[in-house]
């Protein structure tokens, strides 16, 4: 009658084995589990010590009561029917009571089964919510280098794959272990104290019961191995058909694609046959083993009851049998989960080390504040003033200095590599004046995007310095640095929410109006209110119903709302068509006026009116100057401006 | 919805209904064995009849072998049937997509596509072994131990007639409410995995206007309602475990105290009494399995919608039934065309398009953002239907054509292209499966892309990596552009495909497209005036309407439009290419 709650549990373990999903689910091999199970074990602690606590009392309540009305099986015959059987007057009082103390202890048991049952579900539920909250506030924290080294899809699949092995663990696994120990051992106590010889027998039993779970194990471990590699197989083939599916119709290259896919079809499912037969198979040869361990009981036991060796009579052996159906069961619990405990220790080996990773670190002290001007000074002001201000406190003397934000950067001698072998900007000098509108063309790969990386310091330089105001930009706060800058990326991301929540990024307390004012300097309002809902239509799947230039002027509007003392444009208008983006130009430059912008582009007359021009080729800046310098001076600028010169597309390709 | 997923079943029918038999077996095997148990007890221990126990026991081992070899087949057998199924529904739906049209494409979304052939596939796998393997076992042994049951003792027997309806309603009940909220839970689980994916894409924007407290905010928010939702189906289902317990202690007990006065008085044995309480299990447990498969078929629904989705979705294309299969000539007439992407969708994309194109002709194509260029080109392929006059190519409209043909003959170089996986020269035999090496070198010194491929390590045996992501835009766009050419097309579509090619090399390939395939009509279109202004005429897109239509000079003099756009681009709008960065 053991385990109640428990046998449901076994099987919804069993389905989450078969179940070919968690990608890397049978990672070959976890560097110390023991380890990493503690942490897991300290940080679900921390939280809830004291529910853990009750689950324990409470699971080892449940399998008292559940012990204890076995045990009674046996009273039942011995004490209380066969004294009766042939009575003249048989009493059934003595019996009637003792089912109403059973009763009782039942009552207990099952209230208990409830209670733990119940605070497990806060344990579980709360542990992942905490675990993913901790998750995101770090990966929040981690520096943008993380983002750029790490795979996408991989980072995601901890918060989905992980997280999902880890609930399996703590909701099933965890108690399930817990009360399999609880009842092995006290029904491992009872069987000794009823019958020794029948105890060493079903142990023989349990011994091969595990013997055969593990060379399953192993055997389905192995195609379960094979069949990830199939799975990873087939689903780089879906995505990669699913995503040129458009090309394919156009080169009518339906059958080729077909018969490939059949290919791999094929072999996954092979693989994935053999997996899931042998998954499935450890449950009915540990259910037959343990009806053969039953069987061989009874007949040991019904030789024992007839001799009446040492005292072992009909009620034990009744007893006893239903103490060998109650040991198999966790046993074979036991062996079923553990796999799923080894899958949960690859995930949080995931998830602790998405949370070991390093966040970025913030060494700066200078902050930005709005100011006005009293008397000639700078001083801090509450309201936002449109002028504004880096707080500057020197530790030694204990003073603190206003200087006013007015958009100039310099770059020193700086040389920067993503990684330290490959430096990619070399003895970068620039000098952008307060109010200029500083250009940086160059072909791809010769460094522009590099430079905004490092004005905001998404990276930080190998050598030289940059200055903000004459600022080391070190000293500076990140958040605060990156508040003075607007930055339109290359690439543009929406997110899933109305348009002007989007737009509204910029600026969370930004008005209604404030956000359609900045979409009309964006040139963005007219396409916004042909939009199904106008600005209250939906945006999912990164704007994916809108075209690319759509989405850059959205990006504009988005910097455009906050407003930003300088701004650094990067590509952001390479899918706008000419004609547009010089009206984007015109409201940007309104808006910019007297502060400084930075643009990047390859298209030249995007630059054209730029105060300078940079000409960056392989991480060096080649020539400097406003457009009509760089056109007198005849060199690379002059050569691709005009597209004149011979042998150009030589000098442009590389 | 169901059908179309049972039909997938096909050749592993066998297998999904011998899973079900097989577990008969075990389960007649499992039934059987208490029965003997209390016969071993009643007649031989009771008797004391020693070569009874041995021949029962003996009877015993033999049906639990038997029981073991119908389990291990049953198994076979499942793993078979559903893996099966899984793989027939992922070669159904990758086959109707082959055939889906562009219309179909765009209606699912690449993710969502994707996520149907994996996740969905893999749900119904196992919601199909699950029943397979339960649902005929489950209420089988209930009914088999409940008929054993009666057969020992009626009287006693009907309290498990009366446990099964109360535990049977209050479960259904349990999980029916349950079930509810899991259904809520799994699209708000999905929005936050799609917020994580966000931020973590996003992550750039996010630290620049320094927005990591409002992400963190949004998320605990998110992650704390999916908290409060998932304790809330939990909660519920945490009644089962003692609900189910309490039933199975008061079956016990009431048989314990009544059974106890039948033996007394001689109407039971202490054998059947022992049978009796296994049976109790037996009956209860397998009531406990049928209420978990509701509540995992009911899960899967969503899943097996998604999928039938897909298998049924008919191509919004198709072949007339007496295809004209050669296209005459490059000529190319839109006779009032109008265009709209879904139908009844308000303003159209396209409206009322005339437009006579001679074969031979070089066409420039431009346009602001939004004019609806690639929307006109793509409907010379037929790569969608016109909602309302014809595009004629030959003087034949594209609805006559076989596709296939026709997009043999008319090439188009899409705007967002792509390479696969596999060689240069697989990827250049897209276009033609039998070309030769020197006619695909052919087609990339046209292209231009010829240069660049012969400075490779590996030259055409290069290995192009997924999404073409060891190669930089502009030799993507060559190499797509050559891809193309192979085909020897009628009529060759460019849809803004040299964006990322320096404006010279642009030039290059646009003279060679000169001299080497004169009789070849090409639709070029661009963003760069410099890529347009010497094709021999030029339509002007703007808001879904031809504005403008003429040679360069013409335009110049008439178009306001192309006028401006000239003057933004003038000094021969030259342009840093995208190319020879460091990849």
């Amino acid at each position: 009658m053991a385990g109640i709650g428990k046998e449901k549990q076994q099987q919804a373990g069993e389905k989450k084995e078969g179940r070919p999903t968690g990608h890397r689910a049978l990672k070959p091999r976890i560097k110390n589990p023991g380890k990493l199970f503690s942490r897991l074990m300290k940080y679900i602690l921390a939280k809830y010590k004291f529910h853990l606590l009750l689950v324990v009392v409470g699971i080892f309540v449940g399998v008292l009561a559940n012990v204890q009305g076995t045990l009674f099986m046996q009273t039942l015959i011995d004490v209380y029917i066969l004294p009766m059987v042939g009575a003249k007057e048989p009493d059934f009082a003595p019996l009637a009571a003792a089912i109403l103390r059973v009763g009782m202890f039942y009552g207990i048991g099952a209230l208990s089964t409830w209670m733990y049952n119940r605070v497990m579900v806060k344990v579980t539920q709360g542990t992942l919510r905490d675990l993913r909250d901790d998750m995101f506030t770090h990966m929040e924290s981690l520096p943008v280098k993380y983002f750029d080294t790490h795979a996408h899809g991989d980072i995601m699949s901890v918060y989905t794959n992980d997280i999902d092995t880890l609930r399996q663990m703590i909701s099933q696994s965890m108690p399930q272990l817990l009360s399999s120990v609880i009842m092995v051992v006290s029904i491992l106590a009872s069987m000794f104290i009823l019958s020794v010889p029948l105890t060493f027998a079903t142990l023989l039993m349990v011994g091969i019961m595990l013997f055969a779970t593990k060379s399953y194990a192993g055997r389905s471990g192995k195609y379960f191995i094979a069949q990830q590699k199939e799975i990873g197989r087939v689903n780089g083939y879906i995505e990669e058909m699913m995503e040129g599916q458009k090309v394919v119709k156009v080169f009518c290259h339906e059958e080729e694609s077909r018969e490939r896919f059949r290919e791999l079809n094929d072999s996954l499912f092979v693989s994935a046959d053999n997996a899931n037969k042998f998954a499935n198979m450890l449950g009915p040869v540990n259910a037959q083993l343990g009806n053969l361990s039953y069987v061989a009981c009874a007949i040991l036991g019904g030789i024992l009851a007839m001799n009446q060796t040492g005292g072992f009579t009909l009620g034990g052996l009744a007893s006893f049998l239903t103490f060998n159906r109650s040991f198999n069961m966790p046993i074979s619990q036991v062996s079923q989960q553990l796999n799923s405990v080894v899958m949960a220790m690859a995930g949080a080996e995931r998830i602790f080390a998405l949370l070991d990773e390093e966040p970025e670190t913030d060494g700066g002290y200078v902050t930005l504040v709005n100011a006005k001007r009293e008397q000639g000074k700078l001083v801090e002001s509450k309201e936002r003033t449109g002028l504004w201000a880096w707080k500057h406190f020197h530790q030694a003397d204990g003073t603190t200095d206003y200087i006013e934000l007015t958009g100039d950067v310099v770059f020193d001698g700086v040389d920067f590599g993503y990684n330290p072998e490959k430096i990619v900007l070399h003895d970068v000098k620039m000098y952008a004046n307060a109010g200029q509108k500083i250009a940086f063309v160059g072909s791809t790969g010769a460094g522009k995007t590099t430079i905004t990386n490092l004005i905001n310091r998404f990276y930080d330089i190998q050598d030289g310095k940059i200055r903000y105001d004459g600022i080391n930009i070190n000293k500076i706060k990140k958040a605060d640095l990156r508040r003075s800058l607007g930055i339109v990326l290359q690439d543009t991301h929406l997110f899933t929410d109305t348009v002007m929540e989007n737009i509204r990024y910029g600026k969370l307390d930004a008005s209604d109006e404030e956000v359609i004012a900045a979409a009309k300097l964006a040139n963005a309002d007219q396409f916004i209110r042909r939009l199904p809902e106008g600005y209250h239509t939906m945006l999912t799947g990164d704007g994916a119903n809108l075209s690319q230039g759509q989405r850059q002027l959205l990006a504009i509007a988005r910097a455009a709302v906050a407003d930003p003392p300088v701004l650094i444009l990067d590509e952001a208008t390479s899918s706008i068509d000419t004609r547009t983006e010089r009206l984007v130009q015109d409201g940007m430059d309104k808006l910019m006026q007297g502060r400084t912008t930075f643009v990047i582009a390859h298209r030249l007359s995007t630059v054209k009116n730029s105060d300078c021009i940079m000409v960056l080729e392989k991480g060096r800046v080649i020539e400097r100057g406003t457009h009509e310098e760089l056109i007198g001076q005849q060199g690379r600028y002059y050569q691709l401006y005009t597209g004149k010169t011979p042998g150009l597309g030589a000098a442009a390709e590389e | 919805m169901v059908k179309t997923i049972l039909s997938q079943v096909k050749e592993f029918k066998k297998d999904s209904l011998l899973t079900p038999a097989c577990m008969v077996l075990e389960v007649v095997m499992e039934m059987v064995i208490p029965l003997l148990m209390a016969a071993i007890i009643d007649n031989g221990v009771e008797k004391g009849d020693m070569p009874y126990i041995y021949k029962t026991g003996a009877i015993m081992v033999g049906l639990a072998v038997f029981g073991l070899a119908a389990g291990m087949l049953g198994a076979k057998y499942a793993a078979r049937a559903s893996t099966g199924l899984a793989k027939n529904l992922r070669m159904a739906m990758f086959d109707n997509i082959q055939g889906f049209s562009f219309a179909n494409i765009d209606k699912f979304s690449t993710a969502g596509l994707v996520t149907r052939l994996t996740t969905d596939v893999t749900n119904i796998q196992n919601a199909y072994q699950m029943i397979l393997r339960m649902c005929v076992r489950a209420p089988f042994s209930m009914v088999i131990a409940m008929i054993m049951a009666f057969w020992i003792n009626a009287k006693l027997a009907s309290i498990y007639l009366v446990a099964v309806v109360l535990l049977g309603a209050s479960l259904f009940f349990i999980m029916g409410k349950a079930t509810r909220y899991f259904k809520q839970i799994f699209p708000k689980y999905d929005d936050m995995n799609a917020s994580v994916q966000e931020n973590v894409s996003a992550i750039r924007v996010v630290k620049a206007y320094v927005r990591e407290g409002y992400e963190n905010g949004r998320f605990t928010k998110a992650s704390g309602n999916i908290y409060k939702m998932f304790s809330k189906a939990e909660n519920i289902l945490t009644w089962n475990a003692p609900l189910m317990q309490v039933t199975v202690y008061g079956c016990i007990l009431a048989i314990s105290w009544l059974g106890a006065k039948m033996i007394v008085t001689d109407a039971l044995t202490t054998g059947q009494l022992m049978s009796l309480m296994a049976y109790c299990m037996n009956i209860l447990m397998s009531l406990m399995m049928l209420s978990m498969i509701f509540v995992m078929v009911t899960m899967s629904t969503a899943s097996a919608e998604r999928i039938a989705e897909v298998i049924q979705e008919e191509s919004t294309l198709s072949n007339p039934s007496d295809p004209i299969r050669e296209v005459p000539d490059g000529s190319i007439v839109f006779d009032h065309v109008d265009f709209a992407y879904r139908e009844n969708s308000g303003e159209p994309v396209l409206k009322d398009i005339s437009l006579h194109i001679h074969a031979g002709e070089t066409i420039g194509i431009i346009g602001g953002t939004g004019s609806a260029k690639s929307s006109l080109v793509s409907l010379v392929s037929r790569l969608y239907d016109v909602t309302g006059g014809s595009v004629s190519v030959g003087g034949i409209n594209v609805k006559e054509y076989d596709m296939e043909q026709l997009r043999n003959q008319v090439a188009v170089v899409l705007q967002k292209n792509v390479l696969f996986s596999g060689t240069i020269l697989e990827n250049l035999r897209w276009g033609d499966k039998n070309a030769t090496k020197e006619e695909c070198v052919r087609a990339c010194q046209m292209a231009c892309a010829d240069e660049f491929i012969q400075q490779l390590p590996d030259k055409y045996d290069t290995y192009i990596e997924q999404g073409g992501s060891n190669v930089s835009g502009g030799q993507k766009q060559r190499l797509c552009i050559a891809r193309a050419l192979l085909k020897k097309p009628k009529i060759l579509i460019l849809d803004d495909s040299t964006s990322a090619v320096d404006t010279a090399t642009d030039s290059k390939i646009r003279k060679a497209f000169a001299t080497e395939i004169p009789n070849t009509t090409k639709l070029i279109i661009a963003q760069r005036i410099s890529s347009v202004q010497d094709a021999d005429r030029i339509i002007v897109m703007d808001k879904g309407r031809v504005a403008a239509f003429g040679t360069h000079g013409e335009l110049l003099e008439t178009s306001e439009i192309y006028r401006d756009v000239y003057e933004s681009q003038t000094g021969g709008g030259g342009d840093f290419d995208e190319e020879g960065g460091g990849r």
